[in-house]
């Protein structure tokens, strides 16, 4: 350790590098090459190239390119990045960051579109196709139509709606005088209660390793928790919302209203509710398939409602379950609820947020 | 001899030997009546010859440590192109992260450079824009410093509350390596910097194309362009053949696969300062370019994944601390979940912007343990609990959780991820 510390020393003690005037390494860079790799765009607009492109232009190469992550209205599928809807829910418990409720600048969608998608095909898009994706984003998120144009020559028009949410690192101003302190050291509180449980929670991986270090000590845990609770009282920790169990009340309308969030990026419902993406929801329990007026329906689901289909408990759950194997060829991009107490608690909660 | 099954039979046979004495095993092993076969019995290694030299001409960890490695936690994220995996903390002493175990995040996979085709550009707000070769960089001075480095996100997942039972899950986005490289200075006055320089966009040349904004004030003070870590070449999840390092701020900075720093007048509010890697605050608003990681440490014996397995008596305690700020002067542990607190002792190296290492020793009595440790900087900043940050920062903020950790200790060693009142 000392050699160790020795060694540290005598670099970080004696005279660094000195600041040489030049060392004549390296060449100059030629235009063409730095033309290659500065492909840079800032919120100035520095950095833009010449191009231009339409949202519906976009849309054709985002259902080609993009939409098999990122769903086919911005909405994602699996753990992909979230691009539309979230609008006024950053204050909320579960926050959606999409490029219309987060992202300050329209610049860094162009930036990060160009440099580094489609995921795998980093830099393949032309400038042209570049513009026309970042318009259909906008469009995405309601804030461009289909027929408008994104150029160099426009970009600087548009602005996000979160462009002022946010502000310079404050924690030496905000935190420090709480945090800067001499803190207690003895007697510092009279109970001592565990509030939160990672068990109770139990999405650590699997460690076959671990586990069999205290598989054999693990088997009289139980015995040990029970007179655990003599010395440390348990409080009630959180439970995953996923436990609750079907039975059509408060708690699985709270519950369904969480779930729900998965469907907030194209449908309202409740006071106001209008049609996005999606119709909106209002009524939906006991209306015919595809008959909500001012909605245009894929023809399947308007055949699926001219063949019979109402909406009620069972018919809203096989169709949530699995959306495109229930009505073939319907537009709804949605993967599907693979949990019975998702789909108990997205039924109650339609019914009681509809009426 | 049957190489496969030697550890876990081993382990197995101690452990329950321990057990079956009443967890109370006696310091130099269980009591055997005939004596430890250990010594007793003649063992393979003692009578037969080993490999020779060449057999391991780069050498690798005994077989008996294969459990020791990187982990991820695959529901995080998409896919492990664009994931994260974690240092075992529980497994390492001292200061220093071997190479091998250095947690990796990547954005767009390993990118896999020929050293012979990579290029720095320097361009932008110079007076000549600049090519090197690696060639070229090696004729830099170069300067030695062990610095942390630790992802915005370590301990992300806890702002709910406890979720992951393991120092490695909880606090296993760090490590802390010895780099060599060139002072970053030394590059920018080479090209020469115009007067209205004020920020640099080092970028990277995987397939993410990976970019931060870095204030010029940070590079010219101690950032390095590093092509080692801990002597030997970096390895390719950790940048090689070149990468930034940004001793003390967030690790998503320090860009891996360095091909190209860009002189600017304004940051560019890339991607990974905008969508990603800022704090979202209780009120909808969030803090941008929170760059420096507050101080921090956990305890990583014993730990969920590293139990107490010899039962009560003498006991060593020990953990990491680290800040962005400075250095690591004092860490106070509790076992009785914050009612008395203890100085730690601190041990080997205290350098700026490094990992600390520290132990406490005690006297288990077998009873459950609430063990905290709670890291004091340079500064005067002293590890808030988890509790006092959310006051500030609510809790979908993702980044910067430094909170004080607790694992929760039952009479048979056990150890579980959990929060106190």
């Amino acid at each position: 350790m000392s050699k160790f510390l020795k060694a540290l020393l005598a670099t970080t003690l004696l005279a660094g590098p000195v600041a040489a005037e030049e060392f004549g390494l390296g060449r100059e860079a030629l235009p063409e090459e730095i033309a290659a790799w500065d492909i840079d765009v800032r919120p100035d607009g520095q950095g833009l190239p010449e191009g231009s492109g339409t949202a519906e232009e976009g849309e054709v190469i985002y259902v080609e390119r993009c939409a098999v992550c990122h769903g086919d209205f911005g909405e994602a599928r699996g753990r992909w990045p979230v691009l539309a809807g979230g609008e006024d829910s950053l204050d909320s418990e579960d926050p959606v960051k999409t490029v219309g409720s987060y992202w300050p600048y329209l610049s860094t969608v162009y930036d990060y579109v160009h440099r580094a998608m489609p995921f795998g095909e980093a830099q393949s898009l032309t400038a042209d196709e570049t513009y026309a994706l970042t318009a259909y984003i906008l469009y995405l998120n309601f804030l461009e139509d289909l027929d408008f144009e994104l150029s160099r020559d426009n970009f600087a028009e548009v602005s996000l709606p979160n462009e002022d949410g946010f502000f310079m690192d404050d924690r030496e101003e905000t935190e420090f005088a709480a945090f800067v302190r001499e803190p207690c050291m003895e007697d510092c509180k009279d109970t001592v209660e565990i509030t939160k449980r990672a068990a109770v929670i139990d999405v650590t991986p699997e460690d076959a390793a671990a586990r069999e270090r205290v598989e054999s000590a693990a088997e009289e845990l139980a015995e040990a928790e029970t007179t655990e609770a003599a010395t440390t009282e348990t409080a009630e920790a959180e439970a995953p919302a996923a436990e609750e169990t079907a039975a059509p009340d408060p708690e699985l309308v709270a519950a369904g209203e969480k779930v729900f969030r998965k469907c907030q990026a194209c449908h309202m419902i409740g006071e106001g509710a209008k049609n996005r993406v999606g119709p909106h929801l209002n009524g939906i329990m006991g209306r015919t398939a595809g008959t909500l007026d001012g909605f245009r329906y894929s023809p399947a689901m308007v055949e699926a409602g001219e063949g019979g289909l109402v909406w009620n408990d069972e018919t809203v759950q096989a169709y949530l379950e699995d959306p495109r194997g229930y009505i073939k060829g319907n537009r709804m991009s949605f993967a599907g609820l693979r949990k019975d107490e998702d789909l108990a608690a997205i039924t109650a909660y339609l019914q009681a947020a509809s009426e | 001899m049957t190489e496969k099954s030697g550890p876990s039979t081993t382990r197995r046979g101690f452990l329950k030997a321990g057990l079956a004495a009443g967890g109370a095993v006696a310091s130099g092993g269980a009591a055997y009546a005939a004596g430890d076969p250990a010594i007793t019995e003649l063992q393979p290694w003692m009578q037969y010859l080993g490999d020779g030299v060449d057999a391991r001409p780069y050498g690798y960890p005994s077989e008996f440590e294969s459990h020791v490695k990187r982990r991820n936690v695959e529901w995080l994220t998409a896919d492990t192109v664009s994931s994260v995996n974690f240092t075992p903390l529980h497994e390492l002493d001292g200061i220093i992260t071997p190479n091998g175990l250095c947690f990796e995040r990547h954005h767009g996979g390993i990118a896999e450079i020929d050293p012979a085709q990579h290029r720095l550009m320097i361009n932008g707000l110079v007076d000549k824009p600049l090519v090197f070769t690696m060639q070229d960089l090696m004729r830099f001075p170069r300067e030695n410093h062990v610095y942390f480095l630790e992802c915005a996100a370590n301990t992300g997942m806890e702002w709910r509350g406890a979720q992951l039972n393991g120092c490695q899950f909880t606090h296993g986005m760090i490590h802390n390596v010895m780099y060599t490289g060139i002072p970053l200075k030394l590059i920018l006055e080479e090209a020469g910097l115009k007067t209205n320089a004020k920020w640099i966009l080092p970028e990277g040349a995987d397939a993410s194309g990976m970019t931060r904004s870095v204030p010029m004030e940070k590079a010219l003070d101690d950032c390095l362009v590093a092509f080692k870590m801990n002597g030997e070449m970096l390895r390719p999840e950790q940048g090689y053949p070149l990468r930034l390092v940004v001793p003390g701020w967030e690790g998503n900075m320090w860009v891996k696969w360095l091909r190209r720093i860009e002189v600017g007048d304004k940051p560019w509010h890339h991607r990974e300062e905008t969508s990603k890697y800022t704090d979202l605050l209780e009120n909808g608003d969030a803090r941008r370019f929170t760059w420096e990681m507050d101080a921090k440490s956990v305890i990583t014996n014993p730990s969920p994944q590293a139990p107490i397995l010899h039962g009560k008596g003498h006991t060593v305690l020990t953990g990491v601390a680290w800040s962005g700020r400075g250095t690591i002067p004092r860490v106070d542990v509790t076992i009785d979940g914050g009612k008395n607190w203890h100085q730690a002792r601190m041990d080997g190296p205290s350098l700026t912007k490094s990992m600390h290492r520290f132990y406490y020793e005690f006297d288990w009595d077998g009873s459950p343990l609430l063990l905290q440790s709670r890291a004091h900087d340079s500064t005067g900043y002293v590890q808030p609990t988890k509790d006092e940050l959310r006051k500030f920062r609510g809790e979908n903020s993702i980044y910067h959780n430094n909170g004080i950790q607790t694992w929760y200790v039952n009479e048979k060693g056990i150890a579980e991820n959990v929060e106190v009142s």
